[in-house]
């Protein structure tokens, strides 16, 4: 699974940041067929977490409600430098983990 | 001619009402579904309208991806911080889209992301905070395609 995660690309300790991440899935929502009429199992993403220096600062449990290749975007504050690090698995129990490196630079 | 015309407008309409339907047999929800859903999630506990903004494009041309910023009005502090935003649908066959958690250190409670919509609909959304109450916040959103097209 290709992800993509966008940071600052500096930012000072004490600062919100906004955090991007958008995972290529195509968050099945089982209520599809194909073209030999058979339906397309149901599978989505339906948990994923961030940790920022081995903290959980933010975890999501999405269903078929969630739109494919999905797209999140949220908040956290800068505290040193190190790393984002998204851990999610889908329905099928395939898992993805995506790491990105936050710059903090001192207030 | 034109009454020709005009029933086979309607035989289409009907007939792409039907291939709507039995794309979700008995899977759409009546309106009352929501509440016990709420109820499930609150553990029967009140929540109070306000404090939280569902900002989602007011017409939605295609349900299979509509953006939705969910933001809720709290100052994020460990004392006072929002624990997480729960995205509920009226209209989709499964009721509960997303749920998100989030905690002091968000600094900023505000969430972005896309959904399906299948159809036209008010989208609801819980927040629980950190002293153990529920807000909710809703937006209307008009769906000229829905998502539940894509099946069939």
């Amino acid at each position: 699974m290709v992800a993509r995660v966008q940071l600052p690309a500096s930012c000072r300790a004490g600062e919100i940041i906004t955090v991007r991440l958008v995972i290529q899935h195509p968050m099945e929502t089982g209520f599809r067929y194909d073209v030999r009429g058979n339906r397309v199992e149901k599978n989505v993403i339906s948990q994923l977490t961030c940790r920022y220096n081995e903290v959980e600062i933010f975890r999501a449990e999405m269903g078929s409600g969630i739109a494919a290749n999905p797209f999140l975007q949220f908040h956290t504050i800068a505290r040193q430098s190190g790393d984002l690090v998204f851990e999610w698995v889908d329905d099928r129990g395939v898992r993805g983990e995506e790491r990105a490196r936050l710059l903090v630079t001192e207030a | 001619m034109t009454g020709k015309h005009i029933a086979r407008r309607s035989l289409l309409k009907w007939l792409s009402g039907l291939f709507c339907l039995s794309a979700f047999p008995l899977r759409a929800q009546p309106a009352d579904t929501l509440s016990a859903r709420v109820d499930e999630l609150t553990g029967g506990q009140t929540v109070t309208t306000g404090r939280v903004v569902v900002d989602t494009p007011r017409l939605a041309d295609n349900g299979h991806s509509v953006p939705m910023r969910l933001s809720v009005d709290s100052p994020m502090t460990a004392q006072d911080h929002v624990r997480s935003i729960t995205l509920l649908s009226p209209r989709n066959p499964r009721a509960l889209m997303a749920r998100f958690y989030l905690g002091a250190s968000a600094g900023r409670a505000e969430i972005v992301t896309r959904v399906r919509l299948n159809g036209t609909q008010t989208v609801l959304a819980i927040a629980e905070m950190s002293d153990g109450t529920f807000w909710s916040g809703t937006a209307e959103v008009e769906v000229t395609e829905s998502a539940c097209l894509d099946a069939g």
